[in-house]
Order: structure tokens, then C-alpha cells, then sequence
């Protein structure tokens, strides 16, 4: 028998049955399209937060106070107070790390924002002048505040265009005072709107001298982060690796182990990112994959059906001279080609699913959200919904092959 | 040498603790372009000899010698090629595959053929108008009639050119006149293609188309008789 045969054999079986078929194979069908899916999904949100990192520009190193945590238990090491001012004044010092172009410690935090009758709640970050090189904030109304504001603790504060916007409505800011909890600040500049495209949302943000955040605001003499720039893109993994360094020395700490900060390079974030993407994915397929699961028990259970239904045909097939290995063959195709086809509409619906929610995504919340095609995705889905025809098929096969000629043609 | 030859052949079938005995010990031989009749009540085990002798089933107890060699010696893969190659089954039911048209339900037994797909459409085609069906070839066994599908059984038998074509009961679910025209075609395969032919049947004017009857009761055989005043199918008009 050529593969041609069978596959016109199978074929004409599935065909036989078609709505059967068509609702047999219904679960694979949605489990392969939330594959598909997830997996779409994943990677547009994926290259969408990876955008934002490199927003942050491939020279920027972020050092943050505790251990990288390691697991959810080792989460709580986060929460340390262990970055302070002589921390930043030995990163400042050229004998310790080289290459360091910018500086800023910086403390951030919630608060409630008001002017006149309107009040918001929105974030700010404290930091030195020298955030706006760094992410490169260039207000369209007034300027930035300046070192002589970080030095002399000045309540000062430049606002982004959604706080301007609720606050002010389209008259100006500048030089008007607002309150942040309570406390009065003079508005300095107003960020040009950046769109929503981002997670550190620029436009919903005040920013302010670090030095006035720590006293006023937060009640604190530590940092939450320490940006630093370096010089160039070649040397940041060296600039990062001196600031290891020179905090291990300032902060007496020998055993890496036991590190009450870490430092972050984008690429490092880039990985991180990756990595709990991943996760995030293998734990969502796991639960897709279930559908996968119960879809495969639909098919042997139809198949079963249809080997008993089809016993009279099983028996004059032998009669006629057909081996056990033929009928297991044509059986087991027949369960394979019918879940490939479930695979290929579960691809179909899911590509299609896919799409529909980059648009939505992209209309409603203005996020920048790109639709991707898995092409891998889409094969592995086929694959695996073939592969699940294959063994859930091979059960109903291997009754249908053992079959009793004699029993099969009785069987009326 | 007989071209089928049993000895002491016993079939038993077993259901757990019960066992029925089938067939107690039948023997006999069959010359290659015979036309044998067996024959019997229900429940005399002829059908069960029809098995064994096509194949379909294995003896209990007991030597089968088919084209003088043993059956022992092969393997049931071996079994089913020449089953393909050598046999040819009608069955009282017809067991054609519903939704399929005459030519493909021909063709079925080329599918497990070395014979290579090219010709396949060649060798159903003759075999289709060798039982005057020609006209028949794309209608589904729902647009024909029972005597139709018949022929169209007796043509999927035909169309691998075997030795021997085993009919069970082929005119049981027929009216006279079809029947008559089935017993006509196969009186025809016995005698101008001198194939050997063993036909299983209840009734006697049936059984005496051949050129022996063997008759069996509870499993042995009662008689084994030459047939004297054959009828002719195609002289007669039935009952």
C-alpha cells in the first residue's frame, strides 16, 4: 500500500464523518490557538518592555540597594537601606571608576499633587539636574532645574505634560506654585509628551531634586537607585564592574555573597527580562497544554468509536487481504491527519486572535504594541497536534489491527 | 496433488471456562478447478470451515495443506498476501464500503496488492464488465440494487485473478431472479476461467449448481456426494 493510499483511505474515513470530526478535534483546536496566542502575545510584550529598556539608553548602569534577589523567599533583601552619599562620592572619585561620564542618586515614591481646586495623584523621582541628560528630558516650557536647586534643597519640581494637562489645563505652568503633599513648589519646567509608549511613564511624573525628596517627602537619608552613564557603550561592563568594586570596599564586604546592592547594566536587564518572559510563557503553554491533553482523550475516544462503527469494514479489509500493520497505519494517519487539521485551524485562530489584540492594544491603550507572527510557533503547533494523533491514535489502532477477521464480518 | 486438502481438522472455540466445539474432525480434499457445495443447518459449522479454509481463521486441531504445502508454515502477514493474491470472498451481506463508488470498492483488494497503482483503474474496470456492470461505475451501493451489489462483491473478488473464490451464502439476501444471475456468473468463473470454487449455502437447489455437495451436521461431515443432474443457471428459470 503507497502513502498515497493511505493517506485517500484516511482521508475518505474523516471525511465520512464531518461535523464528528470537526467537534473531535475542536480541542486541539483551542488549545494550539492559545498556544499561538500566548506565544504572540508574549513576544510583542516582550519587545515592548525590551524597547523601553534601550530607551534607557545602552549606557546607562543602574545600581539598586540588596542582593539580586534569587528566588520569591530572597525577595525581602531588596528592601535595604545600604546606598548613601558616600557611596556616591567614592563612585565620583576617577581612582575608583574610570569612565563614569554622569551621576545621580536618585529616590522616588507616590504622592498627591495639587493646584488651585484640581488635585492628582502621581509619582515623582528625586534626583539630581542630571537625570534630564540621562533620559534625555527636554521641558518645552521653562527648564530643568539646576545643581544649585539639588544643593540648596529648593522646592522646585519640573512636571510631565499628563500633570500639566489635569492640573493646568492648556494655561501655563511655569513659574506657578503647586502643592506636593501639602508642601508648596514652584513648577521650573513642563516635559513635552512622550505618549504613553512607555512603562516608566515619563508624562504621569514629577521630578524633583533629590536632596528636597529625601528631607520633605520621604523623611530618609538613603538612595533607592544610583544611575550612573558611562562613557561610552565598549566600556559599560567595566564601569559596572568597578562600581562592584568600589561599593564592595566603601559597604567592607569580602564574600560577593553577601552584596548589599547590585548592579544592572541594560543588557543585564535585557536578560532578566527575558528569562521571566520565558517563564511567564512555559507556565501559560503548561495550562494551554492541558487543552492539549483532554483534546488527545476526545480523539481516542472518537477513534474508538469509529473502529467499533467501522468493524464490518476493518474485517472485509482483512478478508481482502489487508495485514494488521495496514490497518493500524490507516487508523493511526487517520488520527494524525485529523489533528494536524485541528493544528493548522488551531494556528489560523490563534494567528488571527493574535492580530486582533495588537490592534486592540495598539487603539485603545496607545501602546506601541507590534504583532508578530511565531512562524516557529506555528510549526511547533502543527507538530504537536500531529504528535497527539499519533498517541492517543495508537490505542484505537492497535484495537482496530487486532480485530478478528470472522468477528468483523459477522458484526452486522 | 489436491489443491486443498484437510485432515482431521477441528476447530474449538473457547469463552473462558466454556469451550464449543465446532468443527470435530473434517477431512477432505478439493481438486484445483472444482466447484464443491458445502452445505448444512446453522450451527453445523460450515461457515467456520469457510474461515479456516480462507484464511480467516486458524484450526484448533488438525493439517491444512493449500497448494500442497502447510498453512503452519506461514506467518500471518504471509497468510494475508496470499489471501490477497490467491482468494476471492463473496459474502451473503455484500460488504461493500457504503459512500464508495463501484470502481473503488473494486479496487479495495489492489490497495494491498504489489500490483502497482497504474493499473489498478485498468484491471476494476474489466473486472467490473466481466459481471455486466460497466455502466455502474461511479453509483454508490445506496444507488444500486441488492443483485447490483452483488456483482459488484463478486467483481472486488475477481479483480486480483484468483485461484479460488469462496462464496458465502452469495444469494441469501437475493430475489430468485438475482440470484439466478449470481449463481450464472459464478457457474461461469467455475467453468470457462476453471477457477475452483466452494460455495456455502442452506438451500439445495443452490448447493446443486455444483459438482459436489458436502454436507455437514454438528460439526462432521455427514455426506460428501458427487451431484448427479447439475442445474444450469442459465437454462433455468428458479423455483
Amino acid at each position: 500500500m503507497t502513502l498515497h493510499d493511505y493517506a485517500k483511505t484516511s482521508f475518505a474515513g474523516i471525511r465520512s464523518n464531518k461535523s464528528r470530526s470537526a467537534l473531535t478535534i475542536l480541542g486541539i483546536v483551542i488549545g494550539i490557538a492559545a498556544i499561538i496566542l500566548i506565544m504572540s502575545v508574549g513576544k510583542g510584550a516582550e519587545n515592548l518592555i525590551l524597547e523601553e529598556v534601550r530607551g534607557l539608553g545602552s549606557r546607562t548602569i543602574i545600581v539598586e540597594p540588596g542582593r539580586e534577589p534569587r528566588g520569591p523567599s530572597d525577595f525581602g533583601e531588596i528592601f535595604t537601606n545600604s546606598l548613601r552619599s558616600r557611596d556616591v562620592e567614592a563612585l565620583r572619585n576617577p581612582s575608583y571608576v574610570q569612565g563614569l561620564k554622569e551621576l545621580t542618586p536618585a529616590v522616588a515614591g507616590a504622592v498627591t499633587v495639587s493646584y488651585g481646586s484640581e488635585t492628582k495623584r502621581t509619582n515623582f523621582r528625586g534626583s539630581t539636574e542630571l537625570i534630564a541628560k540621562i533620559l534625555e528630558l527636554y521641558p518645552s516650557e521653562g527648564s530643568f532645574f539646576e545643581e544649585e536647586d539639588v544643593k540648596s534643597l529648593a522646592p522646585v519640581a519640573v512636571i510631565g505634560a499628563d500633570v500639566k494637562k489635569e492640573l493646568f489645563g492648556s494655561s501655563d505652568a511655569a513659574g506657578q506654585k503647586i502643592k506636593i503633599e501639602g508642601r508648596l513648589f514652584r513648577v521650573v519646567g513642563v516635559l513635552p509628551s512622550k505618549g504613553k509608549a512607555s512603562f516608566i511613564d515619563i508624562d504621569d511624573m514629577v521630578f524633583i531634586p533629590y536632596t528636597t525628596a529625601q528631607k520633605y517627602l520621604l523623611g530618609i537619608n538613603y538612595f533607592h537607585a544610583i544611575i550612573v552613564q558611562a562613557e561610552t557603550e565598549k566600556i559599560v561592563d567595566r564601569v559596572a564592574r568597578d562600581i562592584e568594586l568600589t561599593l564592595r570596599e566603601t559597604h567592607n564586604i569580602s564574600d560577593p555573597d553577601k552584596d548589599d546592592f547590585h548592579v544592572m547594566t541594560q543588557a543585564d536587564m535585557v536578560k532578566r527580562i527575558g528569562t521571566i518572559s520565558k517563564i511567564l510563557s512555559v507556565l501559560l503553554i503548561s495550562i494551554a497544554a492541558i487543552s492539549l491533553v483532554v483534546g488527545g482523550i476526545g480523539i481516542m475516544n472518537i477513534m474508538l468509536v469509529a473502529v467499533t462503527e467501522r468493524t464490518q469494514e476493518i474485517g472485509l479489509r482483512k478478508a481482502v487481504g489487508a495485514t494488521d500493520k495496514n490497518i493500524l497505519i490507516q487508523f493511526l494517519l487517520e488520527a494524525t491527519f485529523l489533528t494536524a487539521i485541528g493544528g493548522l485551524a488551531g494556528v489560523i485562530l490563534g494567528t488571527a486572535l493574535a492580530f486582533a489584540a495588537a490592534v486592540i492594544l495598539s487603539r485603545t491603550i496607545s501602546l506601541n504594541w507590534g504583532f508578530s507572527f511565531p512562524v516557529s510557533a506555528a510549526f511547533l503547533g502543527i507538530g504537536v497536534a500531529a504528535c497527539i494523533g499519533l498517541i492517543f491514535g495508537l490505542y484505537p489502532a492497535r484495537r482496530a489491527a487486532l480485530k478478528n477477521p470472522i468477528e468483523a464480518l459477522r458484526h452486522e | 496433488m489436491a489443491f486443498i486438502e484437510v485432515e482431521n481438522l477441528e476447530k474449538v472455540y473457547s469463552d473462558g471456562a466454556v469451550e464449543t466445539p465446532a468443527l470435530r474432525g473434517v477431512s477432505f480434499a478439493i481438486r484445483e478447478g472444482e466447484f464443491v457445495a458445502i452445505m448444512g443447518p446453522s450451527g453445523s459449522g460450515k461457515s467456520t470451515l469457510l474461515h479456516i479454509l480462507g484464511f480467516l481463521d486458524r484450526p484448533t486441531r488438525g493439517t491444512y495443506h493449500f497448494g500442497g504445502k502447510t498453512i503452519d508454515d506461514w506467518t500471518d502477514g504471509e497468510l494475508a498476501r496470499i489471501r490477497n493474491k490467491k482468494m476471492g470472498f463473496v459474502f451473503q451481506s455484500f460488504s461493500l464500503l457504503p459512500r464508495t463508488t463501484t470502481l473503488d470498492n473494486v479496487k479495495l483488494p489492489l490497495l494491498y496488492s504489489s500490483v502497482h497503482s497504474s493499473h489498478h483503474d485498468e484491471l476494476a474496470r474489466r473486472a467490473i464488465e466481466a459481471v455486466g456492470l460497466a455502466h455502474r461505475l461511479n453509483h454508490e451501493p445506496s444507488q444500486l440494487s441488492g443483485g447490483e451489489r452483488q456483482r459488484v462483491a463478486i467483481a472486488r473478488a475477481l479483480v486480483n485473478d484468483p485461484d479460488i473464490i469462496f462464496a458465502d451464502e452469495p444469494t441469501g439476501n437475493l430475489d430468485s431472479k438475482s440470484g439466478q444471475t449470481i449463481m450464472e456468473i459464478i457457474q461461469r468463473l467455475n467453468e470457462k476461467e476453471g477457477r475452483t470454487v466452494i460455495l456455502i449455502t442452506h438451500e439445495t437447489y443452490t448447493a446443486e449448481h455444483a459438482q459436489r455437495i458436502i454436507h455437514l451436521r454438528d460439526g462432521t461431515i455427514e455426506s460428501d456426494i458427487p451431484v448427479h443432474h447439475r442445474h444450469e443457471a442459465k437454462n433455468h428459470f428458479i423455483k
